[in-house]
C-alpha cells in the first residue's frame, strides 16, 4: 500500500503501488456521480452510491479506490474505510465472479435455509462460508434476513438477481446459470 | 391480497388490491387505477387541511411504533424559512416482514404519490426513499417509476401543474438491519457510519442534514392517497371495535403456515382468523406451538396467547406482545424453541452498530450463553444470567436494538422454560449451533 492512499485527501492517480491502479471515476462514471452531487446538500452525501459504483466496476472496495472516493468527494481515506467496514454488503476483498448471499435468519431457518445454505456450499465447490471455489467461480456466505420471509430460502447473487424459494433440489439448475 | 395466493374473503384488500398486477406499475396504469387523485386533491387544500384529514383518520405508523401520523406531521415547524425533508424508510429489514417490498414492487406509484402529499403537508420539497441495498427488484421498480413521473411532469419543479417542486430521490442501503431505525437512516443518507442518534433532538427540529425531517414508513405513506381520496370517516371505520386502531394493516405470514404471504386485514381481525382460514392453519398433521407477530423484536406468543388475540395495536398488547411491523412468524410443534431464539440473539448481536457497551456486549454474551445451552453445557444458573443481562440491554440504550434482543429471550424463557432445561439435564441431545 502506498502512503498517499492514507493521506487526508489524497489524489488517486498519485499511487505508486505495486499494481496500477485505473482510476473508477472517470468518463461515464464520473458524470453519474456529479449528476447525483446536485441531488443532496453534501457531497459527503454521495458516499455510499460511490462506494456501490466502485463495487459495480471493480467487484470489490480496494485500499486504493477507498483513497479515489475519498478524494472525490473531499473526506479522509480513514472516514471512508469506516463507513465502508459499516455495511455488509462492501466488499474488501476480491470474491468470486458470482457472489451469493443466502438469508438463514430465523422464518427461512424454520423452512430449512441452513440445507439450502449446505448445499449452496458443496455444489459450488466454496466449502465454507467466505471462501471463493478454487476455480474462482462463487463465493458464498450466510447473511441476516433478506426481506422475502414469505418465500423461503431467498438468495442475492451479485448484488442484483434476488432468487426466492430456493431448495436444495433448485440448486444445480440456478448455479448453471451463472457460469 | 394473500400475495402470492388470491385474495381471501376474510381480508379488507386496500393497499394490496394491484399486488401482481404489472399493469399497476407505470404511471398511466396507476392513472386508470384511480391513482394520483388523493393528491391532486391534497394539492387543492391547505397543507394544515391535510394534516388535519390525516390526524381524523387515525392512521399510525406502520414500520413498528404505531405513532400518530398526523400528529407526527403537525410537529414540524411552520413559516421557519428552513429546507424541510420528507424521508421514507424502505430499509424494510425485520426478520419477519416483507410487505413493503411488495408495496414497492407493484404498486411504486401509490408510494410516490404518498410521498408527494407528505412533501406537500409538511413544506418539504424533497423526499428521500431509502431502500435496503438487497431490494434489488423494488429498486429497479422504484427507479422507472421516479423516471417516468419526472419524464411526465409528475414530480420535478411543477408537481402534477401544481406550482409546486416536489423531488424524490431513491438512495440505497448496503447491508445494515440498524438502518431502519429513522436516524441511523438519516447518518446513512449522509454519508455516515449508521449509527443511532441520541434523541433530542428530534427529527422534526434537527433531522436529515440537521434539518427539520419528518420520516414514514412505505405502508404509512401508501395509505395516505386512499385517506384524501376516500376520505378520514371512511378509513376511521375500518376497524373492529377499536376506534384507536384503524384502516387495514398488511401482515406478512412466515413460518409454518400452509400459505404464507402478505393478508390484508381490517383492524381488529382475530389472529386465529388470519392463521387458521386465510393461511390455511398449520401443516398437516401438525400443531401450532408459538407465534412472533410483529417482526421478531416483540415477545413471542404461545397458543394461550393467541386464543382470543385481536390483531391490533392494543389487541396484541393486551395478548402479551406487540403488532410492530406486522411481520407473523408461526412456529409448529416441530420446533427447536431453544435453537430459534439463539437464532435471534445472533441475529442482533450481527446487527448491533456497537455504539452502546449494554447492546454490544450484550447480544453477544447472550448469544453465547445459548450456543452453551445448545451445546448441552448449560447450567441453572444461566436462566438467571440471561435474564441480567436482558435488564441491562432494556431501556438503557441510544436506540432499541437491545431492548428487540432480549424481547425474544426473556418471553421464549419465560414461555418454554422446560425446552432449555431439557437441555440442561441432557434429555434433550446437544445441537450444533448453525452451520
Amino acid at each position: 500500500m502506498s502512503l498517499d492512499v492514507l493521506s487526508p485527501g489524497g489524489h488517486a492517480g498519485g499511487h505508486h503501488s505495486d499494481d496500477a491502479y485505473e482510476p473508477v471515476f472517470t468518463g461515464e462514471t464520473l458524470s453519474r456521480l456529479q449528476t447525483l452531487f446536485g441531488r443532496y446538500p453534501t457531497k459527503q452525501a454521495c458516499l455510499l452510491p460511490a462506494l456501490w459504483m466502485v463495487q459495480e466496476n471493480r467487484g470489490w472496495i480496494s485500499q486504493q479506490a477507498i483513497g479515489e472516493v475519498a478524494a472525490v468527494l473531499d473526506l479522509t481515506p480513514a472516514y471512508v474505510k469506516g463507513v465502508v467496514t459499516f455495511y455488509t454488503m462492501y466488499h474488501t476483498h476480491p470474491v468470486g465472479r458470482h457472489f451469493i448471499q443466502v438469508c438463514t435468519t430465523s422464518p427461512c431457518g424454520l423452512c430449512g435455509a441452513e440445507d439450502t445454505l449446505r448445499a449452496l456450499l458443496r455444489e459450488t465447490g466454496c466449502g465454507e462460508m467466505g471462501t471463493t471455489s478454487a476455480d474462482g467461480r462463487f463465493t458464498v456466505i450466510e447473511v441476516e434476513c433478506l426481506g422475502a420471509c414469505g418465500f423461503p430460502t431467498p438468495i442475492l447473487v451479485d448484488d442484483t438477481d434476488f432468487i426466492e424459494n430456493v431448495t436444495p433440489e433448485r440448486i444445480s439448475e440456478i448455479l448453471s446459470r451463472y457460469p | 391480497m394473500g400475495y402470492p395466493h388470491p385474495s381471501h374473503e376474510q381480508e379488507n384488500v386496500v393497499l394490496s388490491k394491484y399486488f401482481g398486477d404489472a399493469g399497476a406499475r407505470s404511471l398511466d396504469g396507476w392513472v386508470q387505477r384511480g391513482g394520483y387523485e388523493g393528491l391532486k386533491k391534497a394539492l387543492g387544500m391547505t397543507p394544515e387541511a391535510v394534516i388535519e384529514e390525516v390526524k381524523a383518520s387515525g392512521l399510525r405508523g406502520r414500520g413498528g411504533a404505531g405513532f400518530p401520523t398526523g400528529l407526527k406531521w403537525s410537529f414540524m415547524p411552520k413559516g421557519d424559512g428552513k429546507a424541510h425533508y420528507l424521508v421514507c424508510n424502505a430499509d424494510e429489514s425485520e426478520p419477519g416482514t416483507f410487505k413493503d417490498r411488495e408495496i414497492m414492487r407493484w404498486t411504486p406509484h401509490a408510494l410516490l404519490e404518498g410521498c408527494a402529499i407528505g412533501a406537500y403537508a409538511i413544506g418539504a420539497e424533497t423526499c428521500y426513499i431509502y431502500i435496503r441495498g438487497e431490494f434489488t427488484e423494488p429498486w429497479r421498480v422504484m427507479t422507472a417509476a421516479v423516471e417516468e413521473a419526472y419524464a411526465k411532469g409528475a414530480l420535478g419543479p411543477n408537481a402534477f401543474g401544481s406550482g409546486k417542486r416536489i423531488d424524490m430521490i431513491l438512495h440505497r442501503g448496503a447491508g445494515a438491519y440498524i438502518c431502519g431505525e429513522e436516524t441511523a437512516l438519516m447518518n446513512s443518507i449522509e454519508g455516515k457510519r449508521g449509527n443511532p442518534r441520541i434523541k433530542p433532538p428530534f427529527p422534526a427540529q434537527a433531522g436529515l442534514f440537521a434539518l427539520p425531517t419528518t420520516i414514514n414508513n412505505v405502508e404509512t405513506l401508501a395509505a395516505v392517497p386512499q385517506i384524501l381520496m376516500r376520505g378520514s370517516a371512511w378509513y376511521k371505520s375500518l376497524c373492529l371495535g377499536n376506534p384507536k386502531s384503524t384502516g387495514t394493516k398488511l401482515i406478512s405470514v412466515c413460518g409454518h403456515v400452509q400459505r404464507p404471504g402478505n393478508y390484508e386485514i381490517t383492524m381488529g381481525t382475530p389472529m386465529k382468523a388470519l392463521i387458521y382460514d386465510m393461511c390455511g392453519g398449520m401443516r398437516p398433521g401438525r400443531t401450532l406451538k408459538a407465534v412472533i407477530p410483529g417482526g421478531s423484536s416483540v415477545p413471542i406468543m404461545n397458543v394461550a396467547e393467541v386464543e382470543g388475540c385481536v390483531m391490533d395495536y392494543e389487541g396484541i398488547v393486551a395478548a402479551g406482545s406487540m403488532l410492530g411491523s406486522g411481520g407473523m412468524i408461526v412456529m409448529d410443534d416441530t420446533t427447536d424453541m431453544v435453537y430459534q431464539i439463539w437464532r435471534l440473539a445472533k441475529f442482533y448481536a450481527h446487527e448491533s452498530c456497537a455504539q452502546c457497551t449494554q447492546c454490544r456486549e450484550g447480544t453477544a454474551w447472550t448469544t453465547r450463553v445459548l450456543e452453551r445451552i445448545l451445546a448441552g453445557k448449560g447450567r441453572e444458573a444461566d436462566f438467571q444470567l440471561l435474564f441480567d443481562l436482558a435488564d441491562n440491554m432494556t431501556g438503557k440504550t441510544i436506540c432499541v436494538l437491545s431492548d428487540s434482543c432480549a424481547a425474544p429471550v426473556v418471553s421464549g424463557i419465560q414461555k418454554f422454560r422446560g425446552e432449555f432445561e431439557a437441555y440442561m439435564s441432557g434429555t434433550r441431545h446437544p445441537t450444533a449451533a448453525g452451520v
